[in-house]
C-alpha cells in the first residue's frame, strides 16, 4: 500500500492526534476569542440601526472619541520621537549604564496600568510633589488632558523603542559608519541611511502603540477624574455607559474600538509580513525584550 | 544485510531528485554515494531510511519489501550531517535513547553496560556525563555514531558524516570509522561529495549526477576506467584538451594517442596533471610555461599551448623551468571521450 | 578624549533620559517615596489587612488558574498554528492577537455579557450549576483572556526553529509520537514555556480593565489587589492606596526579574548541534 502522503509523517501528526488537538483548540477559540467577538457587535445593533447611530453621535460619546484621537495624536509622536531617539542612543553607541537604560525603559510593560495611574497621582496632584505648585499657578494636570496623556505615555512608553532596538542591534553600525566617513551629518545618516531600513518595525511600533493609547483603561481611569463628557476617554466614557444600564450605548462606543482593534491586527498582519514584529526578530530574544507586549 | 534499490524515484513539487536508481548494496559491503550538490544522494540516503518516501521504485532489506515501513520500524541507524543530538541530554543519555524508547524490555543495568560497550567503541570513555555542547565536533560525530550502532541496526546510514569538520578531523575520523565497519561488518551506505573521502574509505563508489547512476565500481575502477568525461571531471584534477578521433586514433596538437571504438569526429581528451611530462628538447605539443608553483611534493607548471589551451603539469621538484620557458608537453595517458 | 565614531550621541541620549526620567522614573520614584514614607508599622497594617490579604488571594489563585490553563491552550494553539496545514490557518494565526489589540475594557464588557446569568454562555452553564459572572472564575476567565497570546507568542518561534534533524533521529531510533513529544520535544519547549508562563503570570496579576466588569469586586472574595488601590483613591485614602500600589509594584519587579532570568536560560539553553 503506498501512503498517500507525500511526505513521512512528523511525530503529532495523525489523525486522531490532529483532530483531538483541533477540536480543543477551536472549541476554546470559539469560546473566549470570536464570542466576544460577535457579543459585541449583536449588543451594539441590539435596538436597531437608528438607536446605534444616536448613541454614536451622542455629544458625550462625540466628545469622548475626540479627547481619546487628541491624546493619541500628542502621545504617540512623542512616544515614537522619544523611542527612535533611545534606539540610536541604545544601538549605535556604548556607554556606562547601557544596560541598565534599556531594564528601566521596559519596566512600564510590567506594571499594571493602575500602578501607573496613582504613581502619577502622586506627582501632580493635590498630594504629590508638584501639587501645591501647580494649584498656586492654577495649572492643571491631573483630571484633564495633559493628565491623561502623561498616564498613556507612561504605560506606552517602551513600545516603539522595543519594536527598533533588536532590529537596529541586529543591522549593527557598518551603514552608519560608512555614511559618516563619506561626511554625512547625523541627521543625514540617520534619515537616509538608518530610517530606510527600520521604516516597517517603526510602523509597526506606531501602530501598537496608539492601539494601546487608544484603548488604555487603568492609568486613565485614575487620572482622568471621570467627568462625564468632559474628561472621559472612550473606554471610561464605555465604563460609564455600561454601568449606567445603557448597554447598548456602551457596545456601540465598544464597536469603535473593536473596529480599530481590527485594523490594528490587519496592520500588524501585514507589518509582519514585511519582517517587522516577530517575523524579524531573533528566536532567542535577548533578556529585557520580551516577545509580546499587552496593548491595553 | 542486503539493501536493494530497484528504479527508485523521487520527485519535489517539479524538481525531480532521483530519476530512476536501480543499486544493490551487499551485506557488510561499505558504499559510498558520490556527487555534486543536487545529485540526489542525500534523498537516495534519506529514503532507504524510510525519512522520504519513494515516488516510484521499490526498496528491500534482504527479502522483505521495506518501501512502506515507516522509519521507527525499518531498523536503521541514521547519522545526521549535524550530528543531531538532543541537546538536553547527556552524551550517554542520547545513546541510550533508542534503547530507552525500544519495545524490548531492557534493565537499567543492561543499558548502562551496552552503553559503556559503546563509548569505548567510538573512544569517549568517561564523557557519558557531559552534554552535547561541551564537546568537540569530532566527538560529537562519534557520539552520534554511538547513538545509532546501539539499538543494532540492520543497516547503517551516514549523511556526509564528516562534512562539518576540519580536514585534519576529518582524516582521522576516516580511518577511524573503516576500522569500525571492519569490526562490525554493518551494511553502510554513505553520501559525500568529497571524492577524496569516498575512494579513501568506500568499498565500492557509486557517482551520482542529476538523479541518476553514473559510474558505480570499485575505487580502482572508477579511477582508472572512468566511463565519461563527468567521471573524470569529477574526480581530482584534470586537463582538458579538444582533439579529432580518426581510425581509432586521437589527435591533439600535432600528438597521437589511441582511442579504440570510438567513432571519427570531435573529442575530449582528459589528462591528469601527474600524467603529462615536460620536455625542452624532446616532441610533444609545443607549450610556453606561464607559471611555476613550487609545492613540498613537487612542481606545479601551469603552461600555454600553442593554440591557446592552459593546462596544469606535475613534475619533480628539481626539473628547470621558469616562466617564459619553451619547450613541450607530452601526454604519457590520457582518458578520451567523443564530444557531442 | 575619545570621540565618538558616529554623531548624535549627546542629543539622542539626552532626550532618552529626559524622557525617561520624566515619564517613568519621576511617578514611580514619587510612588515609593510615598510609600516609603508611611513608616513600617503603618504600612505593614495596611499591606497585611484582611481585605488586602484577601484581595492578593484571589489575584494569584486567579493568575495561577488563569496562567496553568493557558499552558495547555496556548502550547496546544501554538503547535497547531505551526506545524499543521489548514483553511484559515493565517486567518487563526492573527485572532490570536485580538487580546493583545482590544482595549480591555471593551473585553471586560464583552466578557461580562456573555457570562452573565442571562448571557449566552452564562445561561447555557447555570443548568450544571456553573456561574461565571461575579465569581472567582470570572476572573480566571477574563485574565485567560487577555494572557493568552504571550504564550503563543513565546512558544511559537521556537517551535517554528525546532530542528527536524533531531525528530527524524528520535524516530529512526525507534521512540512513539507520545515518548519523542515527552522526551525530545518537550525539553527544547521548556525554557520558553516557562518564560511565556511568567510573562502571562504577571500580566494576569496586573490586570484591571478586563476583569472588573466581571468580578463582581465583593471586597474579600472577587476584588483583586489592583481594584482594592483604586477604591482606597476614591475614599481619599492616598496612604494606603500608596501602600497597596507599592506592592503591585514590587511584585511587577519581582516578575521581571524572573522572566528576564528565564529569557536568558532559553537563550543559553538552546543550541544548534552543528
Amino acid at each position: 500500500m503506498r501512503p498517500l502522503r507525500r511526505k513521512p509523517p512528523r511525530v503529532g501528526d495523525s489523525p486522531q492526534t490532529r483532530i483531538a488537538l483541533m477540536a480543543f483548540v477551536l472549541f476554546f477559540v470559539a469560546l473566549l476569542v470570536l464570542a466576544p467577538l460577535a457579543v459585541i457587535f449583536v449588543q451594539a445593533f441590539s435596538r436597531g440601526m437608528e438607536a446605534y447611530g444616536a448613541a454614536i453621535a451622542h455629544p458625550d460619546t462625540r466628545h469622548a472619541i475626540f479627547l481619546t484621537v487628541v491624546t493619541a495624536l500628542i502621545a504617540v509622536p512623542v512616544n515614537t520621537a522619544f523611542g527612535v531617539a533611545a534606539a540610536w542612543a541604545i544601538t549605535k553607541f556604548d556607554f556606562w549604564g547601557r544596560r541598565f537604560l534599556l531594564v528601566v525603559i521596559e519596566i512600564p510593560f510590567s506594571i499594571s496600568p493602575i500602578v501607573a495611574g496613582v504613581a502619577y497621582l502622586f506627582v501632580y496632584g493635590l498630594q504629590g510633589l508638584f501639587g501645591p505648585a501647580l494649584e498656586a499657578a492654577d495649572v492643571k494636570i491631573l483630571f484633564a488632558l495633559p493628565g491623561i496623556v502623561l498616564a498613556s505615555m507612561f504605560v506606552t512608553a517602551p513600545f516603539v523603542a522595543r519594536e527598533l532596538i533588536p532590529l537596529m542591534q541586529a543591522q549593527g553600525r557598518d551603514l552608519e559608519e560608512a555614511a559618516t566617513s563619506l561626511g554625512a551629518s547625523g541627521w543625514r545618516t540617520f534619515m537616509s541611511v538608518t530610517l530606510p531600513n527600520i521604516r516597517w518595525a517603526l510602523l509597526y511600533g506606531v501602530v501598537l502603540c496608539n492601539a494601546r493609547v487608544m484603548g488604555e483603561f487603568g492609568a486613565v481611569s485614575v487620572v482622568s477624574g471621570n467627568i462625564r463628557g468632559q474628561t472621559n476617554t472612550l473606554p471610561l466614557h464605555i465604563e460609564l455607559l455600561y454601568h449606567d444600564y445603557q448597554t447598548a450605548g456602551a457596545f456601540a462606543a465598544a464597536s469603535i474600538l473593536t473596529v480599530l482593534a481590527v485594523f490594528t491586527i490587519i496592520a500588524k498582519v501585514l507589518l509582519e509580513k514585511r519582517g517587522a514584529g516577530r517575523a524579524g526578530r531573533p528566536v532567542l530574544t535577548p533578556p529585557g525584550t520580551a516577545a509580546t507586549e499587552p496593548l491595553a | 544485510m542486503k539493501i536493494y534499490l530497484d528504479n527508485v524515484v523521487k520527485t519535489f513539487d517539479t524538481f525531480r531528485a532521483v530519476r530512476g536508481v536501480t543499486l544493490e548494496v551487499e551485506s557488510g559491503e561499505l558504499v559510498a554515494l558520490l556527487g555534486p550538490s543536487g545529485s540526489g544522494k542525500t534523498t537516495l540516503l534519506r529514503m532507504v531510511a524510510g525519512l522520504e518516501y519513494v515516488d516510484g521504485g521499490t526498496i528491500r532489506f534482504g527479502d522483505q519489501d521495506a518501501t512502506d515501513i515507516p522509519v521507527r520500524d525499518r531498523g536503521v541507524g541514521f547519522v545526521f550531517q549535524h550530528y543531531a543530538l538532543f541537546p538536553h541530554m547527556t552524551v550517554g543519555e542520547n545513546i541510550a535513547f533508542g534503547l530507552d524508547v525500544s519495545k524490548t524490555q531492557r534493565t537499567r543495568a543492561e543499558i548502562a553496560e551496552r552503553v559503556e560497550l559503546l563509548l569505548r567503541l567510538v573512544r569517549l570513555e568517561g564523557l557519558g556525563e557531559r552534554f552535547p555542547a561541551q564537546i568537540s565536533g569530532g566527538q560529537r560525530q562519534r557520539v552520534a555514531l554511538a547513538r545509532a550502532l546501539a539499538v543494532d541496526p540492520k543497516v547503517l546510514l551516514l549523511d556526509e558524516p564528516f562534512g562539518a569538520l576540519d580536514a585534519n578531523v576529518r582524516r582521522e575520523l576516516r580511518r577511524w570509522l573503516r576500522g569500525i565497519h571492519e569490526a562490525l561488518g554493518i551494511t553502510t551506505l554513505f553520501v559525500t561529495h568529497d571524492q577524496e573521502e569516498a575512494l579513501d574509505l568506500a568499498d565500492r563508489v557509486v557517482i551520482l549526477n542529476e538523479g541518476k547512476i553514473v559510474q558505480q565500481g570499485t575505487p580502482e575502477e572508477v579511477c582508472r576506467a572512468p566511463n565519461s568525461a563527468f567521471v573524470t571531471k569529477f574526480l581530482g584534477d584534470a586537463n582538458r584538451l579538444e582533439g579529432t578521433i580518426a581510425n581509432g586514433r586521437a589527435l591533439v596538437g600535432g600528438a597521437e594517442l589511441p582511442a579504440s571504438g570510438l567513432a571519427d569526429g570531435a573529442a575530449e581528451i582528459f589528462v591528469r596533471p601527474a600524467d603529462l611530462g615536460w620536455s625542452v628538447s624532446g616532441g610533444g605539443i609545443s607549450a610556453t610555461i606561464t607559471r611555476v608553483i613550487d609545492r613540498p611534493d613537487g612542481r606545479r607548471l601551469l603552461a600555454r599551448l600553442d593554440d591557446g589551451t592552459s593546462v596544469e603539469l606535475d613534475v619533480p621538484s628539481d626539473t628547470l623551468a621558469r616562466a617564459e620557458d619553451k619547450g613541450a608537453v607530452q601526454i604519457k595517458r590520457a582518458s578520451v571521450f567523443r564530444l557531442g | 578624549m575619545r570621540h565618538r565614531v558616529l554623531p548624535g550621541l549627546p542629543l539622542s541620549l539626552g532626550i532618552t533620559l529626559f524622557y525617561v526620567s520624566l515619564i517613568v522614573v519621576l511617578p514611580l520614584g514619587a510612588l515609593i517615596f510615598k510609600a516609603a514614607s508611611l513608616g513600617p508599622e503603618d504600612y505593614w497594617r495596611i499591606v497585611s489587612s484582611a481585605r488586602a490579604l484577601a484581595s492578593y488571594r484571589v489575584t494569584v489563585l486567579a493568575a495561577f488558574v488563569a496562567t496553568a490553563f493557558n499552558l495547555v491552550f496556548g502550547l496546544a494553539l501554538a503547535w497547531v498554528l505551526v506545524r499543521y496545514q489548514f483553511p484559515g490557518r493565517r486567518l487563526l494565526d492573527a485572532i490570536v492577537d485580538l487580546p493583545f489589540a482590544l482595549p480591555t475594557a471593551v473585553a471586560g464588557i464583552a466578557l461580562t455579557t456573555l457570562f452573565a446569568p442571562s448571557g449566552w454562555f452564562g445561561a447555557a452553564l447555570a443548568p450544571l450549576g456553573i456561574t461565571v459572572a461575579y465569581t472567582p472564575l470570572g476572573i480566571m476567565v477574563a485574565m485567560a483572556f487577555t494572557s493568552l497570546p504571550f504564550i503563543v507568542r513565546t512558544v511559537q518561534p521556537v517551535l517554528e526553529d525546532l530542528d527536524p534533524a533531531l525528530e527524524e533521529a528520535a524516530q529512526s531510533l525507534g521512540g512513539s509520537d507520545l515518548t519523542i513529544f515527552r522526551k525530545v520535544i518537550l525539553p527544547q519547549l521548556t525554557p520558553a514555556l516557562l518564560a511565556g508562563v511568567s510573562l502571562a503570570f504577571a500580566r494576569c496579576l496586573g490586570e484591571f480593565g478586563a476583569i472588573i466588569f466581571i468580578a463582581g469586586n465583593q471586597p474579600m472574595e472577587t476584588e483583586i489587589t489592583a481594584l482594592l488601590a483604586f477604591i482606597r483613591l476614591e475614599e481619599y485614602d492616598y496612604q494606603a492606596a500608596a501602600a497597596i500600589a507599592s506592592v503591585l509594584l514590587i511584585t511587577a519587579f519581582v516578575m521581571l526579574a524572573v522572566t528576564n532570568i528565564l529569557q536568558a536560560r532559553a537563550l543559553r539553553y538552546t543550541m544548534r548541534t552543528a
